[in-house]
């Protein structure tokens, strides 16, 4: 017999009274964990689709939308090449990567293609040294968080296009497949290809990404508007920032800077889906207050009932030897079992609900997170020892002569 | 063993001052079997919980061997309690969710008794009662008679010293009354205290010496004052 069987022993003597007075730390606690997690996926969602649409900032033409960018429209308007130089003896703060792009429609071997052109990192190194020393030195910002802005060994490899948006060198004569350009023309590198009359060599292949670029075939900027008689223009300059506050504080000096063209973050793309986690955010600190003061009240409530009709069982334990720090253990070790099970339960109850709503909510799959689902027990069993503090303070101060009463 | 010293209690109910205890000097030896009789409301409990260390005198001082019981802090007293006393309460006051031997386990827990040791006392104490095939019994499982048997058996066997028995033939028949005298008996033999408050006019006679509480005054009684009171 010890303070734990005590306690025990009580609890199961009254199922009922248990799952009432914790019923709304278990509910608290489910629509939490549900929301949570929920969030943390869309979150991650999010984040997931930033980092698929690579570069933080487009300056596209006046009248383009994000949309037709990524639709990969080839038909759409142009801006000047002339603007990339812009940017980049603007020497604007936290620029990290400036690409310019020149989408056009392509036939490679009996497949329809998207051609993009890019202008290779090495060519911007060339032209600084040509032009002026200070013209491409990527500008630190204060908010960057980015390791390094360096290029890495990664940059001189074609998948480059896919992990940073940009190609350090590529030849006028070479091109780089996407992976479903690569997968159905059965193109390998090394392979010689012909598009629209020029005559190119297969560089490398990009693995899948799941967005547009798997459609795109890559070739050097300049060797696309001279095979499409475009002249120097772009369909885009991706700009990357060296991180997303870098991001926000550029676009308005663009917009500044390039008033005839349209710049934008890409995350605008994502905006309804930030706003709905901004949203679930917000009601998950809501739901958390709800468990705090609903919860605690009620369990409190529940605790301070229980010692009313066991005052005569703790006269008794008195009477018995039971120190005032016994008894007062004695409840709140109870209040401690109530949180932890129905911050257990409302986790199981929370996630189940996430995981079956999860994708008619905010259409992302949501897997188990265990650490917010400890978060969440341990914030049921804190809220439930806090609300109890005050009941088993009272029933530790009882009268011991209590057990002399009749009933 | 207790030594009352002008120890006087007092309550204010409704605005007045209620004497419910007055005592200039009682003295109650170690082994003693004292029997306390008086009508309701004549302070017998109050001097129970008074002697128990669970109320503090509103004046005077009550030892117990060498110690002033309410000069020591609460967590002394209940330690006093808890190794030195034990208590027959007139409804018994099980806890009613655990099993007898689990009731009879308590004092045992309380004391930090290990757990295999409390099961083998506990156990060993009810067989002792004639309760051997009522272990796993709740209370309410359980007669009256035999629930005044477990609480006879959670009354010693921490072995204490001292018994304080409030009305603990109250609510018996017979055969359970006489149980509970035996019991009583047998400890006075084994040299323990006892102080037995009881209406039982017939269970008084049986102690050594007996107190008669009037209007919160104690004297000592004889067989004919008893029946007066």
């Amino acid at each position: 017999m010890n303070l734990r069987t005590l306690v025990w022993n009580e609890l199961r003597e009254r199922p009922w009274s248990v799952v009432s007075s914790s019923i709304a730390i278990l509910l608290g606690v489910a629509a939490l964990v549900a929301i949570r997690h929920v969030t943390v996926h869309s979150e991650q969602e999010v984040s997931r689709q930033l980092s698929s649409l690579g570069a933080n900032i487009l300056i596209l033409p006046k009248d383009a939308s994000l949309q037709n960018y990524y639709a990969a429209d080839r038909n759409g308007q142009t801006l000047p090449e002339e603007h990339v130089m812009e940017v980049l003896m603007a020497g604007l703060a936290g620029v990290e990567k400036v690409t310019p792009k020149l989408s056009m429609p392509a036939t490679l071997g009996g497949l329809e293609v998207t051609l993009t052109g890019v202008l290779p990192q090495s060519e911007f190194t060339a032209q600084a040294a040509w032009q002026t020393a200070a013209l491409f030195t990527p500008t630190k910002h204060d908010g960057c968080k980015r390791a390094s802005h360096e290029p890495s060994a990664a940059d001189g490899t074609p998948e480059s296009l896919n992990t940073t948006r940009a190609i350090e060198n590529l030849g006028k004569d070479q091109i780089v497949l996407g992976a479903d350009v690569a997968e159905r023309s059965a193109y390998s590198d090394g392979d010689t290809v012909e598009m629209l009359g020029g005559k190119f060599t297969v560089l490398g292949t990009l693995s899948r990404t799941g967005t547009i670029d798997d459609s795109r075939v890559f070739a050097h900027l300049h060797t696309v508007q001279e095979l499409a008689k475009t002249g120097e223009v772009v369909s885009a300059i991706e700009v990357i920032g060296c991180c997303e506050d870098a991001a926000g504080d550029l676009v308005p000096e663009l917009s500044k800077l390039l008033p005839n063209a349209r710049v934008v973050t890409v995350s605008q793309i994502v905006q309804t889906q930030v706003g709905v986690n901004r949203l679930m955010s917000g009601t998950s600190w809501f739901v958390l207050g709800i468990l705090v003061v609903v919860g605690g009240a009620s369990l409190a409530s529940a605790i301070a009932a229980n010692v009313r009709e066991r005052r005569r069982e703790i006269g008794t334990l008195m009477a018995i030897g039971a120190t005032p720090g016994f008894v007062q253990r004695l409840f709140l070790m109870k209040a401690l079992i109530l949180g932890a099970v129905a911050g257990t339960i409302g986790s199981i109850l929370g996630l189940a609900t996430a995981m079956v709503a999860g994708p008619q909510w905010a259409g992302v799959a949501v897997t188990p997170l265990p650490g917010l689902a400890l978060l969440a027990v341990g914030a049921a069993t804190s809220v439930a020892v806090v609300a109890a503090y005050w009941p088993a303070r009272e029933a530790s101060k009882l009268d011991p002569c209590l057990c002399f009463q009749e009933l | 063993m207790f030594r009352l010293e002008n120890v006087s209690r007092t309550y204010v109910r409704h605005g007045q001052t209620v004497t419910a205890l007055q005592c200039d000097d009682l003295r109650i030896a170690a082994g003693e079997y004292v029997a306390v009789v008086g009508p309701s409301g004549s302070g017998k409990t109050t001097l129970l919980s008074l002697l128990g260390g669970m109320l503090s005198p509103t004046a005077g001082r009550i030892w117990l061997d060498d110690g002033s019981v309410y000069e020591q802090s609460v967590a002394a007293r209940s330690a006093i309690r808890r190794e030195r006393m034990g208590f027959v309460f007139q409804t018994f006051n099980l806890i009613p969710y655990l099993t007898a031997l689990q009731n009879v386990q308590v004092p045992l827990g309380l004391n930090n008794v290990p757990r295999d040791m409390q099961e083998k006392r506990a156990a060993s104490m009810l067989q002792r009662f004639g309760l051997g095939d009522r272990l796993n019994h709740k209370p309410s499982e359980m007669s009256v008679g035999q629930q005044q048997r477990v609480a006879l058996a959670r009354t010693l066997v921490n072995a204490p010293q001292i018994i304080l028995a409030d009305e603990p033939t109250g609510n018996l028949d017979p055969a359970s009354r006489e149980v509970v005298l035996k019991a009583f008996d047998d400890c006075h033999e084994e040299g323990r205290t006892i102080v037995m408050v009881t209406h039982d006019l017939a269970a008084a006679e049986r102690a050594g010496r007996r107190l008669v509480l009037q209007d919160g005054v104690i004297s000592e009684g004889s067989p004919g004052r008893l029946k007066v009171a």
